[in-house]
C-alpha cells in the first residue's frame, strides 16, 4: 500500500489537510478538563456528596430534578432578562441626559458613584417593603445593579468629544443637539454596546441574590430551599444553569456588540 | 478695494475668568478678500486662538471681530476649518464625512436630502481635486495620514466657505506628504474663490503658500510684523531652493527667536 502510495503520487488526491483548530476548541476541551480534573479530584479524595459532589452527580441532579430547574432557570432569566432591558433603557437614557453638559457630568457623576458604591443587597429589604416578595424585587434588583454601568459608558462616549471636532462643528453654526446627534450618539455606541456584557452578568448577580433572599421561585430561590434539605446536588445543578445562561446571555452581548459597532474594532477608536 | 473680509481690532482674550490666562492682547489684523495669510509665532503664542475669534468660537472681552462686514457675535458659518488632528468620524465613510458640514449649515440642510445627488458630485471633484478619487466609499481608517488630512480639506470645503482657516494642518505629516499637501493648498487657492488663513509653526511652509506672513509675539499674542511675500505664482517646489526664499525664512526665524526671548 505504502508502495502504492509512492509510486503514483499524482492519481491520489492530496491528503485532505486535517489541521485542528486547536483555538477553536480549546473552550470546550478546557472546559471538559475542568469536570475531569473536578470528578477525579472528587472520587480521588473520597469527599461526600453532600461537601461537593461530583459532576455526574450533578448531571444525574439535573436530569432528576429537570421540571423544577426548568421552570426556575426560565423565571430567573425572565427576571434578569426583563432588569437588564429596563437598565438598558432607563441607563442609555440616564447617560445621555449626564453626558449632554460638563455641569450635569459634573454634578450627577458622585451622586451616580455613591450610588453604585451601595451594595444591592442591602436594597432588597427596601424593596420587598415597598413591592412584596417575588418577582418585582428581582427584576428591580436586576435593573438596579446593571444599570451603572451603561450610565457610565454613554456618558463617557458623549463627554469624551473630540474638542477639535467639536469646534469644526460648532463653527458651522451646529446647535448641542446636532453635535449629539451627529457626533454625540453615534460615538458612544461602542462605550454603550461594550457596557451590555458587563450589564448582563451583573443583572444575573441582582436577580439571583433577590430571589435568594425574597421569593418563592427562580434559580436563588430553589438553591436556597434545596441548601436548606442538605440537597448539595441540586445547589451545584442550578449553578451549573446560571454558568449556562450567563454564557448564552454574554455571547449574545458580544454578538450584538460585534454586529452593530464593527468600526470601532476596525479604527484606532477603543472601546 | 472693499472693506477687508475680516478685521481684529483691539482684541484681548482671556481664558478661565478674570485672573485666568491673558492669551492675545491689543491684537490687530486685516484680511483682505482671496487673500492667503499665513500666521507664525512661538507655540502657546495664542494662534489657535486667533482662529476661534475669527471663526467666533470664542467672543473676545474687549476689541471687536468683524467678519463680512457684521461684528461676531456667534459662530460664523461662511468659514471652513481644518486641524492638525483631522477628525474623520470613524462610523461614516469619507464620502458621508466630506458631506457632514452640509447637514449642519443652515443653508444647505434643508435641501441636502432633495438634492443628494447634485451635493455627493460635488464632493466627488473635490475628491478628485485633493487627488483622492475614487476613495469616497473607504473609511477613514482605510486611509493613510495624509489622505485623511486631504479628505479633511475637502471636508473644510464643501459648503464654498469664503474663509479658510487651516491650523497646523500639515503638523503630523511626514516631509513628503507635507510638501505634496502645500501643492494642493496653493493649487485649491489658485482656482476657487477663496480667503485662507494658515497657522503653522513651518516657515517654509509659510514663505511658500501665503501672500503675507503675519508674526505674532509670545503671550500675551500680538502682531508684531507682517510681511509681503515677494514671489510670483504659481510657485513650484523648486522655490524652497532659492536663496532669497530661504533669506526670507531666515529673517522670520529671527524674528520668532527675538519674539520668544522677549517673553
Ligand atoms: N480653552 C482654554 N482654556 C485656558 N487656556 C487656554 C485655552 N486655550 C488656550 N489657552 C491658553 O492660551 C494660550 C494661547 O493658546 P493657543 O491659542 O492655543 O496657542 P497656539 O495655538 O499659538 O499654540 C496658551 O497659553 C494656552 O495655554
Ligand atoms: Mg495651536
Amino acid at each position: 500500500m505504502t508502495t502504492l502510495d509512492t509510486t503514483t503520487p499524482v492519481a491520489v488526491p492530496p491528503k485532505p489537510t486535517f489541521k485542528v483548530n486547536w483555538v477553536r476548541l480549546a473552550p470546550f476541551l478546557y472546559t471538559i478538563g475542568l469536570f475531569v480534573i473536578w470528578e477525579v479530584g472528587v472520587r480521588i479524595s473520597g469527599l461526600p456528596h453532600t461537601i461537593l459532589p461530583t459532576p455526574t452527580r450533578v448531571f444525574e441532579a439535573i436530569v432528576q430534578y429537570w421540571s423544577p430547574i426548568w421552570k426556575n432557570s426560565i423565571q430567573t432569566l425572565y427576571t434578569t432578562v426583563l432588569g437588564f432591558l429596563i437598565a438598558v433603557v432607563a441607563g442609555l437614557g440616564i447617560g445621555l441626559f449626564i453626558g449632554w453638559s460638563k455641569t450635569i457630568y459634573a454634578g450627577l457623576y458622585p451622586i451616580m458613584v455613591g450610588f453604585n458604591a451601595i451594595p444591592k443587597v442591602a436594597l432588597v429589604p427596601i424593596l420587598v417593603i415597598w413591592f412584596g416578595i417575588g418577582t418585582v424585587p428581582a427584576v428591580l434588583t436586576a435593573f438596579l445593579i446593571s444599570f451603572f454601568p451603561i450610565v457610565v459608558n454613554v456618558a463617557t462616549g458623549l463627554a469624551t468629544i473630540e474638542p477639535e471636532t467639536e469646534d469644526v462643528l460648532r463653527a458651522l453654526g451646529a446647535k448641542k443637539m446636532d453635535i449629539m446627534l451627529k457626533v454625540g450618539i453615534p460615538r458612544s455606541m461602542p462605550y454603550f454596546f461594550g457596557s451590555l456584557k458587563v450589564a448582563i452578568t451583573l443583572a444575573f448577580v441582582g436577580s439571583v441574590v433577590s430571589e435568594t433572599v425574597a421569593s418563592n421561585s427562580g434559580l436563588g430561590n430553589m438553591m436556597a430551599s434545596a441548601q436548606s434539605n442538605f440537597n448539595v446536588p441540586l445547589v451545584f445543578a442550578g449553578l451549573l444553569m446560571l454558568a449556562v445562561e450567563g454564557i448564552a446571555m454574554y455571547a449574545l452581548m458580544a454578538w450584538v456588540e460585534k454586529r452593530m459597532t464593527g468600526w470601532a474594532h476596525r479604527s484606532s477608536m477603543a472601546n | 478695494m472693499a472693506s477687508p473680509l475680516v478685521s481684529i481690532e483691539n482684541v484681548d482674550m482671556r481664558y478661565g475668568g478674570p485672573s485666568g490666562t491673558l492669551a492675545v492682547s491689543g491684537l490687530n489684523l486685516r484680511i483682505n478678500r482671496g487673500e492667503f495669510v499665513a500666521v507664525v509665532g512661538p507655540s502657546g503664542c495664542g494662534k489657535s486662538t486667533l482662529m476661534k475669534l475669527t471663526t467666533g468660537l470664542h467672543i473676545p472681552q474687549a476689541g471687536a471681530v468683524i467678519v463680512a462686514n457684521s461684528q461676531v457675535t456667534k459662530p460664523v458659518s461662511i468659514v471652513g476649518m481644518a486641524f492638525q488632528n483631522p477628525t474623520m468620524l470613524p462610523w461614516r465613510t469619507t464620502l458621508e464625512n466630506i458631506l457632514l458640514p452640509l447637514e449642519i449649515v443652515e443653508k444647505h440642510r434643508h435641501r441636502l436630502r432633495s438634492h443628494k445627488a447634485e451635493y455627493v458630485a460635488k464632493a466627488e471633484k473635490l475628491l478628485e481635486t485633493v487627488g483622492l478619487k475614487g476613495f469616497g466609499e473607504k473609511f477613514p481608517w482605510q486611509l493613510s495620514g495624509g489622505m485623511q488630512q486631504r479628505a479633511n480639506l475637502c471636508r473644510a470645503l464643501i459648503h464654498e466657505p469664503e474663509l479658510l482657516m487651516l491650523d497646523e494642518p500639515f503638523g503630523a505629516l511626514d516631509a513628503f506628504t507635507r510638501e505634496e499637501l502645500w501643492c494642493v493648498i496653493r493649487d485649491l487657492h489658485a482656482s476657487q474663490d477663496v480667503t485662507i488663513v494658515l497657522v503653522t509653526h513651518d516657515l517654509r511652509e509659510s514663505v511658500f503658500l501665503a501672500d503675507k506672513v503675519v508674526v505674532m509675539s509670545a503671550r500675551p499674542g500680538r502682531v508684531i510684523a507682517e510681511h509681503e511675500v515677494p514671489f510670483e505664482r504659481p510657485r513650484q517646489l523648486e522655490l524652497l531652493y532659492e536663496p532669497a526664499f530661504n533669506e526670507m525664512v531666515q529673517k522670520l526665524h529671527g524674528e520668532i527667536a527675538t519674539a520668544r526671548v522677549a517673553a
